[in-house]
């Protein structure tokens, strides 16, 4: 289980996160929506304790990762795999490489055995043939789905998606979508994915939290978050330039010419 | 006036900051240095990168620095009738000054510039971040490995430098103004003392670990995209190459007293 308790962080004057508070069931799928510089990926990097929190607390199980020190912190991140937005393989190593990179650092399986695993949870994400091949020579889908076997390889029990269908065609955003939904039944993962697709977070959440000004203004389920009343929600969802948010820095014209 | 010192004022600031930034950074990566499990292999390949891929520039700038020294001497002291000396002038300056200087300088704009570029791309394309999340202590992983590299590397180019250069002069003064080859031998190792070459070294590993920390700090913090790599890596050549010229005088007047 993940709680996220009253989170406050600041970047010199900027207030990024204004007392984030939500909790995330174990085995459930939560996805986060909010429109470009809302504070998504610094909420999902402070999950995961790359960034700390100024006021506040991310609880993992019950624990309080910004009181762990260096040793403990790795550990509690062998229970998570992250996907990254541009799927940030590490480009001088090779694709099998990349996907056991934790099971080398680890060094709980030989040495020998991981290139095997490697291709076996390549399969998985629905790629063979790929794994001698370097990053620089995937596609964008690809990339992601290299990027997920990475994430899944030393099975985790909390899986975090930044943007996962963000850059991809529609046709392999869905494709992308299938297989995190794919990932949940198998797996039974913890998961929590930030997005500003809709489609993808309909497709695959169990409970949608909007952030807002750095603040969660709604949680629901999907068919709760599509009905919903709020009028900051229903503009987010159904992607109008008119409503109560602003477009930062644009001149609505057509505000104007209606009254 | 007042727009001035503000300026000054600021100008000091930023610079007290950066110095506190690698300082700190330093103390995290000697930190993690003595932390087990040690990264051999990754330490053996920044050694094969900054070490041996500098070698065939290090060996052309060592030869042809040698070579221009001898002529320039040569042609220079021929004036008072001092000729005799050049094989001591080529290899005190060689040992002490030039061989660990034009190697830190080279390997600043190689391997430095590399490091930089590297790592700041990993950091604008969240690699670093990546890192973290399995569990890697991306100081350990990627810093350490690149400081021990240089501070061992360095001496190791510079003590080829010293020689190449030294043999750069003999062909000069040998081949190309008959001076006795016996002569050049001897006055080269008669005035040249072991303290000329392992100071020369101690510098050549400083140089080594100031380009690898400076290099790193550049591109670990790294901001803003393509651009931001760019100016990181001109950073790192810039601030290394000043950081081994200005303190090679203070590392001269203490070694070398």
């Amino acid at each position: 289980m993940i709680e996220m308790i009253n989170l406050n962080k600041s970047f010199g004057s900027n207030h990024v996160l204004r007392g984030v508070t939500l909790r995330v069931e174990t085995g459930e799928s939560m996805v986060v929506i909010g429109g470009s510089g809302s504070g998504k990926s610094v909420l999902l990097k402070h999950i995961i304790g790359i960034l700390k929190p100024d006021e506040g607390k991310v609880l993992i199980d019950g624990t309080d990762i910004s009181a762990l020190n260096e040793n403990e912190l790795n550990e509690l991140r062998k229970k998570f795999g992250m996907l990254f937005q541009m799927a940030a393989l590490f480009d001088s190593m090779s694709v099998w490489e990349n996907v056991g990179f934790a099971l080398m650092r680890n060094k709980e399986i030989p040495k020998k055995d991981i290139k095997a695993v490697a291709v076996e949870k390549l399969k998985l994400v629905g790629l063979a043939g790929v794994e001698d091949l370097m990053p620089s020579e995937l596609s964008g889908g690809m990339k992601k789905r290299v990027g997920l076997a990475r994430a899944i390889a030393h099975e985790p029990e909390i899986l975090l998606y930044d943007e996962p269908t963000t850059g991809l065609d529609p046709i392999l955003a869905d494709a992308i979508n299938d297989l995190l939904v794919e990932m949940k039944q198998k797996l039974s993962i913890t998961s929590v994915a930030i997005t500003h697709d809709m489609n993808s977070a309909y497709k695959i959440a169990d409970r949608i939290a909007m952030l807002y000004k750095g603040e969660i203004i709604g949680t629901g389920t999907p068919d709760e978050i599509r009905n919903t009343q709020n009028p900051v929600i229903r503009q987010f969802i159904t992607g109008s330039s008119v409503g109560p948010i602003k477009i930062e820095g644009v001149h609505n014209e057509r505000n104007i010419n209606r009254t | 006036m007042l727009k001035i010192i503000e300026l000054i004022g600021r100008t000091i600031i930023r610079f007290a900051e950066g110095i506190g930034q690698i300082l700190t950074l330093l103390l995290q990566v000697l930190k993690q240095m003595l932390r087990p499990p040690f990264e051999i292999r990754n330490t053996f390949k920044q050694m094969l990168e900054i070490g041996v891929r500098s070698l065939p520039v290090v060996l052309i700038t060592a030869i042809f620095t040698g070579m221009v020294f001898a002529l320039q001497t040569y042609t220079g002291f021929k004036r008072f009738g001092a000729e005799a000396v050049v094989g001591t002038v080529v290899a005190l300056s060689m040992t002490r000054e030039l061989g660990p200087v034009l190697t830190g300088l080279i390997v600043a704009g190689r391997a430095g510039a590399a490091m930089a570029a590297e790592l700041g791309t990993m950091r604008v394309t969240e690699q670093i971040d990546a890192l973290e999340t399995l569990a890697t202590n991306p100081i350990k992983y990627l810093i350490v490995p690149r400081l021990i590299a240089g501070t061992l590397m360095l001496p190791a180019l510079a003590i080829v430098a010293d020689l190449i250069g030294i043999i750069g002069g003999y062909f000069i003064t040998v081949g190309l103004f008959d001076t006795s080859s016996i002569v050049y031998w001897k006055r080269t190792w008669n005035y040249l003392e072991t303290s000329d070459i392992y100071n020369g070294l101690i510098k050549a590993g400083f140089f080594g670990a100031s380009i690898s920390l400076i290099s790193c700090y550049k591109g670990f913090y790294t901001r803003g995209g393509a651009e931001g790599v760019g100016k990181a890596t001109t950073g790192a050549v810039v601030l290394s190459s000043m950081t081994i010229l200005i303190s090679d005088y203070f590392l001269s007047a203490w070694l070398f007293k």
